[in-house]
């Protein structure tokens, strides 16, 4: 008998053992949640007491990929809990690298099982779950009311078939970071740039009296490649989705990219390849270039990781070639969604309503992220209208408003994943870092493997 | 009762029960995802409720220059792993085997440590090492020698040796066991002899030492074949957003880029078994050659 007992017990513990061993993902999300509810318990318990315990918090599940989100979503939590204590929300929000997030989403929303209730999105990868049988909510219901106050096209990059299915933080507009410093060392005036010759010319003159390089372009990535096209009309694809990459504007400015590099000398491949790398973080910070051109968002980036740069950098617009162009370019962006998997899709969703298209939460992004909000009714606030120390004292927004009726967006289709994805790892790299290929051969060849996939 | 007790203890039955956890396993862990990668491979999957068969297209797609690089990646780092984790271990566990060298056993501790971590673990800091700055570690010391920085994970050749380097760093204790353990047990009166015969310690090296520890260099050597192709992490932490022109792009890393990144799941499942084929293709070929399957002879 107590032998029996014990084979059926070391059984059990070896049935155990080898299921903990396969299910440790199961396990460690469990851990997870726990851990971060720590996080969210200032709002909630606040929430909680007020409501005199007449409501019980409703547990949802948040997926972000960058922590600046993370906090941000943390404030509207807070927010949320102060402006409805008759439903308090107690919001887990877990933060993944970029990749794997993405990946670990993906594979949760096609097997059906553990994905969260509403998760962050790159529009590097947010078309990628809108294939085949889509998982995540439709939120017209919550866009269509207010939409006028809206820039729409940072809701048209996520939608497919009129129905949309992410919120974005932000407009992306693409502008100019110049270091003050360097350019009063060479006596250029960042305001008298206005069109990309003249950018050119004050780029020869700041190598000329200080030695360092005018900028330096994304060679793993794809900026500022993808704004400078989609200025002067071009793109990846075109507006119905087919592949439109090897056109002669894309042609033409990669050729321009070379020149900058080869011809002027005002250019560099970028070190570390990106602007999200540690390397370049630390080359910029120590003043390795005089200008970087890259979107709005890219303010907090600086906020955050280069603080000796902190009263020197003045944001200007974009310079342009002629009156054809658009002023600026919305790039990046992150499409928060709501996933088919929740069981609380009314509650997710209304949730989400108030993080990101709330008056109050649009003036909380800029504060807290440094991102020109998707709500232009807010651009002229007093909050957004308040001078900025970091960036030399300078109301941003006064930028951003001269900008706000000329901003173009690019073309979002089935295959733009894919063709993002060609652009940072084989056009970039070959033309710009190796110059190994032309950028005739590179684009036709990036653009011969994209159609085979359409 | 006694039923209950008399079957535990019947000869026939209690060694299927002591195997049955390892064969469940083996059926619910391996063989169901072998089959149904199998079934995929001839799918296109557009979520996993919802499939339809395409024939052969995914193998189709396997005839680009991806697929090419991948493969072309993974056989010349298999090559390197060979040439590097086998001899390398083995002079240093003929050298800690030896009587004269002294501290056996603090050098045998921190060769082995290394193994004791993972991939990515033991990556981030040869990453951080390799950095492209000045200010980096590897290229302080080449600034100091007058040589000028390198961009080391932008350049085909030097990704590949940083990845040859990672894995070597971790591999080389576990392989260094396995040979110290096959030196241990080679009878010592052979080299007594040989030394009466006046052979030298090259001599007793290559005429005793390597031909008795043949079994133990096949079994690493198969082992280095397969951790060769089947490589993802040395390659992931060097690269873990982008691979600028394919650089570190294995055959592994491409199943992970179509089928989990681009959502393609039938399409990575045929990449997975035309990987198989070849790992089997390559480890049969290397099996029959050193005569694993012809019957032992004495």
């Amino acid at each position: 008998m107590k032998k029996i007992t014990v084979a059926v017990l070391s059984l059990l513990l070896v049935f155990s053992l080898v299921l903990a061993a396969c299910g440790g993902n199961g396990g460690n999300s469990g851990q997870s949640s726990t851990g971060s509810s720590s996080s969210s318990g200032s709002g909630s318990s606040s929430g909680g007491s007020q409501g005199g315990g007449s409501a019980e918090p409703t547990k949802l599940t948040l997926w972000t990929f960058q922590d600046q989100h993370k906090t941000y979503f943390e404030d509207a939590l807070a927010r949320w809990n102060e402006l409805y204590p008759d439903k308090p929300i107690d919001l887990s929000i877990e933060t993944y690298p970029n990749e794997d997030m993405h990946n670990k989403l993906l594979i949760a929303l096609q097997s059906g099982v553990g994905a969260p209730d509403i998760t962050d999105v790159n529009i590097n990868f947010f078309h990628n779950y809108l294939k085949g049988d889509i998982q995540l909510l439709e939120l017209n219901d919550i866009i269509e009311p207010e939409l006028d106050k809206f820039i729409t096209s940072r809701f048209d990059i996520y939608a497919k078939d009129g129905k949309y299915y992410g919120i974005d933080f932000h407009v992306g507009i693409t502008v100019v970071y110049y270091n003050k410093e360097i350019l009063d060392q060479a006596g250029v005036n960042a305001d008298d740039i206005v069109t990309w010759n003249d950018y050119i010319e004050a780029g020869k003159k700041v190598v000329a009296a200080t030695g360092v390089p005018m900028t330096a372009f994304e060679v793993t990535d794809q900026r500022p490649f993808w704004p400078l096209i989609v200025q002067r009309g071009g793109d990846y694809l075109d507006a119905d989705g087919n592949v439109a990459l090897d056109s002669d504007i894309n042609i033409e400015m990669l050729h321009v990219m070379k020149d900058m590099i080869n011809e002027h000398g005002i250019a560099i491949p970028m070190p570390g390849g990106r602007t999200s790398s540690e390397e370049f973080f630390a080359f910029m910070n120590n003043g390795g270039i005089a200008s970087l051109i890259m979107p709005s968002w890219y303010m907090s980036r600086f906020v955050d990781y280069m603080p000796d740069l902190a009263g020197k950098i003045l944001v200007r617009p974009m310079p342009v070639w002629d009156s054809t162009d658009a002023k600026s370019v919305g790039i990046g962006g992150t499409g928060t969604a709501v996933t088919a998997q929740t069981k609380h899709p009314e509650l997710a969703k209304e949730f989400l309503a108030h993080a990101k298209l709330s008056r109050e939460s649009n003036i909380r992004i800029w504060e807290i992220l440094k991102f020109d909000p998707i709500r232009w009714d807010v651009w002229d606030a007093p909050e957004l209208m308040q001078a900025d120390p970091y960036f030399n004292n300078e109301k941003i927004f006064e930028v951003f408003l001269q900008l706000k009726d000329d901003i173009r967006s690019p073309n979002m289709g089935i295959l733009s994943s894919a063709a993002q994805d060609i652009v940072k790892n084989q056009v970039m790299f070959k033309v710009l870092q190796e110059q190994s290929e032309t950028p005739e051969q590179a684009l036709q060849a990036a653009a011969n493997e994209l159609r085979k996939q359409q | 009762m006694a039923n209950i007790k008399k079957l535990l203890y019947s000869d026939k039955l209690a060694p299927y029960l002591f195997v049955l956890p390892f064969v469940l396993c083996l059926l619910i862990f391996f063989l169901y995802p072998m089959i149904s990668t199998f079934i995929m491979s001839f799918q296109e999957v557009i979520s996993l409720n919802n499939t339809r068969f395409i024939g052969l297209k995914n193998y189709e797609r396997l005839f680009d220059v991806h697929f090419y690089n991948a493969l072309k990646t993974n056989t010349i780092y298999t090559i390197f792993v060979i040439l590097t984790a086998i001899p390398i271990p083995l002079l240093i566990a003929v050298m800690l085997n030896s009587k004269l060298s002294r501290g056996k056993m603090f050098f045998r501790t921190i060769i082995f440590i290394p193994a004791l971590t993972s991939v990515i673990v033991a990556g981030v800091p040869f990453r951080l090492m390799f950095g492209e700055l000045d200010t980096a570690f590897i290229n302080s010391i080449m600034n100091k020698m007058g040589l000028p920085s390198q961009q080391w994970m932008l350049n085909y050749w030097a990704g590949m040796m940083l990845m040859v380097m990672v894995h070597l760093w971790r591999t080389a204790g576990v392989n260094m066991v396995y040979y110290l353990a096959g030196l241990q047990s080679l009878p010592e009166e052979l080299y007594e002899s040989a030394e009466i015969d006046g052979a030298g310690g090259i001599q007793k090296f290559f005429y005793i030492t390597l031909p008795l520890l043949k079994p133990i260099l096949i079994y690493t050597l198969t082992v280095s074949i397969f951790e060769g192709y089947r490589m993802f992490g040395e390659s992931y932490v060097f690269w873990n957003e982008s691979m600028p022109n394919d650089i570190g792009l294995t055959i592994v890393r491409y199943i992970y880029q179509q089928a989990f990144q681009r959502n393609d799941l039938g399409f990575g499942s045929a990449i997975g078994i035309v990987l198989l084929l070849i790992v089997l293709a390559i480890n049969m070929v290397q099996l029959k050659y050193f005569g694993l399957f012809r019957k032992e002879r004495d």
